[in-house]
């Protein structure tokens, strides 16, 4: 059961790489492996806690008003989540910068609670929360690694291969462009190729 | 659709039966097939063949100015573009195409884009960015929307702006500096600063011409002759491997542009095409309009819309050079032209015989 979750929330319903949700951000951020990572965390607080408040609240919420409402429920989280990261860890506050406090209009949260939590129960939308969100954050480790790599020669910062010089396009957005593109096409590819032979 | 065929030997015996009303009246036997009826003797292969012995006069070129190295950049691109195009090929499980040696040119062209002090290892990351990412991945030959070669220049360009720009001498020594001591990195650099600077001398850039002409200049390593290239460009017009619209117009429009802006206040004295004719020959000008705005794969297929690229992407080679950031602007225009070529071709499309065209 859990296992199948993770393997729906990372490989099969991927949030980037298969849904295409969230690819702002991921354009964004994913200059570095510490981005990434910091993003697809803070990302995946977001999702699991707004996940289990809408689904609890998904009764008393009018049709009409929905999607109002949900933002008002991550746009409260974000903003826990921004005084926290800016109180603890200012580093990263300041690389993340305004793609922190965008997290309120993520795809993914928006997605995942229109598309999920708002018609699950609490413990189906909190486990939703916790894949989609590691698959949100191990995509965007893969990418930001490939362009870190590609366009800094570095991986946590700390330098690779000594005297390669980086391909400084792969840091800035077109390289993002390609990544991404790059990715879901080896993914795709993967995923046709299994299918023709199951 | 039914068309008139002649069969090899061995199918006759099969088809006797049906045709034997035909052959007492001496007709040729009816051959069932779907389009294309009509096949051309020239196959892609010759065609590639006679593009690479038409930039041999501009790779001997670079090699008398530039030494050996410029040889040994286009062979490293050679050999990444062939072995990308192989690799993918296999990868992917596809049937082998690097026998119709387009990649061969496209790692040519790639090398006549750069410079000739470029180390061997970026022109090689070019090489494979201009095949398996502007032409395997969309498909391969002929599905391409952007020029390759042009593609790998650019991704170079965003990467490694100044190893890209960096200019060498001559084995001659002379010019990258105009005669009258200039420094600058290209003549069309130095005739840039010259028209900001306010200091355009018509007879300091009319000196220039022949070395220009000749290919005595610094610039990456396809660009430097212009004879060379013009050479080429009329070993492919008179085999009709490209159309002459393009190279044309393109050269054209840039010469009148040119003519238009040319510094001298006059017109119609020989001073006033000192300008036009400096920047037709300086650059890759000649280059572009000859091998690589006229890619098959990249360029209208109709007259009228080769006329309209060509005049495009001299407007936009002028304007670069003119009011642009970079001082050449032949290779961004080409790839800025290469995306409106579906565009040009759907507008350009000839009426059918009997059509009655809408009224706008």
């Amino acid at each position: 059961m859990l296992k199948e979750e993770v393997k729906r929330g990372v490989i099969t319903e991927n949030p980037i790489l298969i849904l295409a949700l969230g690819l702002c951000p991921s354009l964004a951020v994913s200059t570095s492996v510490t981005n990434g990572l910091g993003m697809g965390l803070a990302t995946m607080f977001v999702l699991v806690c707004s996940n289990i408040i809408i689904s609890i609240i998904k009764g008393w919420v009018p049709d009409k008003v929905r999607i109002p409402c949900f933002i008002m429920v991550s746009a409260a989280f974000v903003s826990i989540l921004h005084l926290f990261i800016k109180a603890y860890m200012p580093l990263l506050d300041q690389r993340l910068g305004i793609f922190i406090p965008l997290i309120t209009v993520n795809c993914i949260i928006l997605g995942r609670a229109e598309a999920f939590a708002s018609k699950n129960s609490l413990s189906r939308s909190f486990t939703d929360g916790i894949v989609m969100g590691l698959g949100f954050t191990v995509s965007l480790l893969i990418l930001s690694a490939i362009r870190e790599f590609l366009g800094s020669n570095k991986l946590f910062d700390l330098m690779v291969i000594p005297k390669f010089q980086p391909l400084t396009a792969f840091a800035l957005a077109p390289g993002g462009f390609f990544t991404i593109a790059f990715v879901m096409g080896v993914v795709s590819f993967l995923r046709s190729r299994k299918e023709a032979r199951a | 659709m039914i068309t008139l065929n002649t069969l090899t030997d061995s199918e006759k015996p099969a088809i006797t039966a049906q045709t034997a009303a035909a052959k007492e009246v001496n007709l040729p036997p009816l051959h069932m097939s779907s389009s294309p009826h009509v096949r051309s003797a020239i196959t892609v292969p010759m065609i590639m063949l006679f593009a690479i012995i038409a930039m041999v006069p501009s790779l001997a070129a670079s090699v008398v100015f530039f030494g050996v190295n410029a040889l040994i950049l286009t062979a490293a691109c050679v050999g990444a573009a062939v072995g990308t195009e192989w690799i993918i090929n296999k990868a992917l499980k596809k049937e082998q195409s690097i026998g119709d040696l387009s990649a061969v040119v496209t790692g040519i062209l790639v090398a006549f884009n750069l410079p000739p002090s470029l180390p061997v290892w970026m022109a090689v990351i070019g090489s494979v960015f201009a095949i398996g990412v502007a032409k395997m991945v969309f498909g391969g030959l002929g599905a391409n929307f952007i020029n390759p070669a042009l593609a790998g220049r650019a991704f170079l360009m965003a990467n490694y702006p100044a190893e890209m720009t960096n200019f060498p001498a001559t084995v001659f020594g002379s010019i990258n500096a105009l005669p009258d001591g200039i420094s600058s990195a290209t003549p069309l650099e130095a005739i840039k600063t010259a028209f900001s600077q306010g200091s355009f001398q018509v007879s300091e850039f009319a000196n220039a011409l022949p070395q220009l002409f000749f290919g005595n200049v610094g610039g990456t390593i396809g660009e430097t002759s212009a004879l060379a290239l013009l050479i080429g460009g009329i070993f492919l017009i008179a085999g009709r491997i490209i159309d002459f619209r393009i190279p044309l117009t393109y050269i054209g429009t840039v010469f009148f542009l040119f003519w238009i802006a040319n510094g001298t206040g006059t017109y119609f004295t020989l001073e006033s095409i000192i300008t036009p004719v400096f920047h037709v020959l300086a650059g890759g000008l000649m280059l572009g309009a000859f091998f690589m705005a006229t890619d098959m794969a990249t360029s209208p297929i109709t007259p009228k819309g080769r006329i309209i690229f060509g005049i495009g992407c001299g407007v936009l080679t002028f304007l670069i050079r003119k009011y642009g950031g970079y001082p050449e602007g032949v290779s961004y225009s080409i790839l800025l032209m290469n995306l409106v070529v579906p565009l040009i071709d759907r507008c350009t499309r000839p009426t059918i015989y009997g059509e009655v065209r809408g009224r706008g």
